[in-house]
């Protein structure tokens, strides 16, 4: 059954990669409780200070940078990334090899110096435009970023078109008969 | 034996099906009663053989009947009752029978209660929905046939793990219901485009099953979203991956639909557009069941792995749709349109609500196939993500929002802003009040927030405000007020919830993306970690035997300010066959939101990786839906909307209802 697929197509498990998940075996000594505590606090202000749409990341312990500003940068960046051998998730939500190769490499330019559009350009031009989930506006995404608003001007011009060809009821005066009814129902309800 | 039967039944429910099809509509056109009367007993034929079809299906899937390919590919003997039964329909070729034999249900329904209706309506409503059954049973029969059968084999393959869910074993049933109940308002739609006609039994069939269908479609979605929140393991809900973006195309146009169809019920406006509207929404149920199906959308190039299907698919698609087109480009400029109306009156407001939601539907539509038409079209490859979909969909859903508590407060044909502005001074003085309070609150950011919760307030309590104008509160005596609320059709009371509803789930979308806070650590036995004002002790883990599987459990105590307040067991699964394994969260869910707890590797150094995440207010989001389904329910419950009931001294009572 070549393209059987099950209801919703599955996504993390669907890629073979994340079927067999590698046991991210880098050491890094344990931490107390009580320092992770204050990073806590401080990584929260760091999260909050982030976009509003925050999911949760695939992102090991040891791949996260000291540095917490560069932390959440690299976040940030990471759900802008696709993870290639995966269905339609970002780097930040696969636990792809690949995935978790990619976080590194975002981490590894942004501690190099990088800016966000950098590492950005940096990892395009390695993978290709298919890896960026927002995409680039250009001749061939022209289309798909303008869509929305010419589809809602479209739609506006076009009831606005039909309003005109068909105005607003006036309030026409009533035709002869009609105020005869009118009299004639007005003296009924009269007891 | 009971094989061959379910598929000797299914070849012959796909005769009936032609029967009904031909028949009926022949009979409607040249007017003989005995032709058109053919179509109810065939349509309750249909829905007998394919129950037949189905349940033998279903009963190869209990039985393990691993002759039987479709069975052998997707169950295991090992597997629990409940994924033998929903194995049925976790598979291509299941999944298809069980959309057919929802259609035959929906046709029979047609068929029992539809007596009311004009023959040659009925007739053609039929022979409709006969031919998208046609279609569907002849992919079936010949392209991908459940009860293949191979070489009896020992063992099944079984059935993906993370599809093992109860929710996701209910959750395409409703879907399919929600996509297949559209089939009625897109048969109705054709129905009226050959008789050139719509009366007003046509406007008070369509909205009742256009609103079923609605919520069922509501239900689906909720469950599986909730189903990937919990399953997927990192407390995502929605990720515009274009597998819920099928579902939520219909949806949209489903909604818009809701609402233009009562626009036609109530003043004979908008029928063209109701009825393009129609076709559109069961074409897009259309689509995203093939998108989901034919394996497109993992690549342009799973089509051609079995070109068979990817052909029957395309034929199927520009049969139907590009039929229904044609039929509508032809025969819509015939229909008499009524109704008129100024721009700032409800009608007017309806207006807004469709083309918003049209807009917003057409945008998902592109953002999905643009990267499939640009592949094809030119080779390049690119990515649609969320950030595109958030991007353009957030800013078309704010007008609708805004817009949403003043609609329902204006009067038919020619309302009154201002008046209506006014009834709502309590309404925004409320959302102002929750923006600054949720500023203050949260002065640490992100900015927008405390405004998206403040829209979601004001949804909410415009539709609160509705009622109160609507029963005169504050206004007039109390026992006036009380046989005003009494008196305030179901219908009504539907609408506000289902409003209310949509409020709930923005203020739970957005708290839940906005303050959610996450922590990743690597804990040993006896070690703590801290989110959100919880402690959470890592006690360590214990293997445990599940009844397909092996699970690692891990075991946290969570306090909050010294007190125990539960134990979390988040496991990692292991199953066998086939060879995967699933993460399953451990969650408490507490009045400010959900503690989210998933176990990860064990480390080479000792050790756990945790992942801990705090998600506020994430319940809202599928409250609201329910909400929303709950509304749908109640409005479907009135006595006006009751299929078969005659609209009583409607003209006398409408005055009096605004």
């Amino acid at each position: 059954m070549p393209n059987a697929q099950p209801i919703p197509a599955p996504r993390r498990p669907s890629c073979k990669e994340c079927a067999a998940l590698p046991a991210a075996g880098l050491p890094r000594a344990a931490r107390g409780a009580g320092s992770w505590r204050r990073a806590a606090r401080l990584s929260s202000i760091c999260l909050l200070l982030a976009a509003l749409a925050l999911p949760a990341g695939a992102v090991e312990p040891d791949e996260m940078l000291q540095d917490r500003g560069l932390e959440a940068r690299a976040r940030q960046i990471s759900q802008e990334l696709r993870c290639l051998v995966c269905q339609n998730q970002s780097i930040d939500d696969s636990n792809a090899a690949l995935a978790k190769d990619l976080r590194v490499l975002v981490r590894e330019r942004l501690s190099a110096g990088d800016s966000d559009e950098a590492v950005l350009s940096f990892v395009e031009a390695r993978y290709g435009e298919f890896v960026l989930l927002r995409p680039k506006l250009n001749a061939h995404t022209l289309l798909l970023w303008l869509a929305p608003a010419l589809l809602l001007l479209g739609a506006v011009v076009g009831v606005l078109r039909r309003a005109r060809r068909s105005p607003a009821p006036a309030a026409a005066p009533l035709t002869e008969a009609e105020q005869r009814r009118l009299a004639e129902l007005l003296q009924r309800e009269q007891p | 034996m009971i094989i061959e039967l379910g598929h000797f039944a299914l070849i012959l429910a796909l005769a009936v099906a032609v029967v009904q099809m031909l028949l009926p509509a022949w009979g409607a056109r040249i007017g003989d009663v005995k032709l058109m009367a053919v179509a109810p007993p065939a349509a309750l034929a249909q829905l007998t053989l394919l129950s037949f079809s189905f349940l033998s299906l279903t009963h190869a899937f209990i039985t393990s009947d691993f002759s039987v390919e479709t069975v052998w590919a997707n169950s295991h003997t090992a597997k629990p009752l409940i994924y033998k039964f929903s194995g049925v329909w976790g598979n291509h070729e299941g999944s298809m029978l069980l959309w057919v034999l929802i259609l035959a249900l929906f046709g029979a329904a047609v068929a029992l209660f539809g007596r009311n209706l004009p023959d040659s309506l009925r007739a053609n409503v039929l022979a409709v929905q006969a031919a998208i059954a046609v279609s569907f049973l002849i992919f079936i029969v010949f392209a991908s046939s459940p009860f293949a059968r191979i070489p009896p084999q020992v063992e099944g393959r079984g059935l993906n793990p993370i599809l093992q869910d109860p929710a996701l074993a209910f959750h395409p049933p409703f879907l399919y219901a929600g996509y297949v109940g559209l089939s009625m308002a897109f048969s109705f739609a054709i129905a009226a485009l050959i008789e050139g006609r719509t009366d007003a039994a046509w406007a008070r069939w369509v909205r009742p099953w256009t609103l079923a269908a609605w919520m069922l479609l509501t239900l689906g979605i909720a469950m599986g979203s909730w189903w990937a929140y919990y399953e997927l393991g990192w407390g995502g809900w929605w990720f515009w991956d274009p597998v819920e973006n099928a579902s939520f195309m219909p949806w949209l146009a489903a909604t818009a639909l809701l609402h233009s169809a009562l626009v036609m019920e109530k003043r004979e406006a908008l029928k063209v557009w109701t009825i393009l509207l129609a076709i559109l929404a069961f074409s897009l149920s259309l689509i995203g069941t093939f998108l989901v199906r034919s394996g497109i959308l993992t690549s342009v190039h799973a089509f051609a792995v079995d070109p068979r299907r990817g052909v029957f698919i395309l034929g199927i698609l520009t049969l139907l749709i590009g039929g229904a087109l044609a039929l509508y480009a032809w025969r819509a400029p015939q229909l008499r349109q009524g109704g008129l109306f100024a721009p700032i009156s409800r009608e007017g407001g309806l207006v807004l609500n469709n083309v918003l939601l049209t807009t917003a539907c057409a945008t998902v539509f592109i953002g999905t196939l643009y990267p499939l038409a640009l592949e094809a079209l030119t080779g390049a490859k690119i990515s649609v993500g969320p950030p595109y979909f958030n991007l353009t969909f957030g800013p078309l859903m704010l007008p609708l929002l805004l817009a949403m508590p003043l609609g329902p407060l204006l009067a038919w044909k020619r309302g009154d802003l201002l008046g209506a502005a006014q009834r709502l001074g309590a309404a925004s003085a409320i959302s102002v009040l929750a923006a600054v309070v949720i500023l203050a609150l949260r002065w640490r950011g992100p900015w927008l927030a405390p405004f998206g919760i403040a829209v979601g307030v004001w949804v909410i309590a415009g539709a609160v405000s509705e009622w109160a104008t609507r029963v005169k509160l504050f206004a007039a005596a109390g026992a006036e007020v009380l046989r005003r609320a009494l008196g305030l059709p179901r219908a009504a009371y539907g609408g506000m919830l289902a409003h209310i509803g949509v409020g709930v789930t923005v203020i739970g979308i957005i708290a839940s993306s906005a303050w959610r806070s996450e922590e990743v650590v690597i804990l040993k036995p006896g070690e703590r970690a801290a989110i959100a004002g919880y402690d959470l002790a890592f006690r360590g883990v214990a293997p445990r035997q599940g009844p397909n599987y092996q699970e690692v459990v891990a075991l946290l105590a969570v306090t909050r300010d010294g007190a125990a307040v539960t134990e979390l067991t988040p496991s990692k699964r292991t199953f066998a066959v086939p060879q995967q394994t699933t993460t399953e969260a451990g969650i408490y869910v507490g009045w400010r939101g959900d503690l989210y707890v998933v176990i990860g590797d064990e480390q080479t150094a000792g050790g756990w990786v945790v992942r801990l995440y705090f998600n506020p207010l994430v319940r809202l989001i599928w409250l609201g839906a329910v909400l929303m389904a709950l509304g749908g329910l109640l409005s479907l419950s009135d006595r006006r909307l009751r299929i078969g009931v005659p609209q009583r001294a409607r003209r006398a009572l409408a005055p009096a209802a605004e």
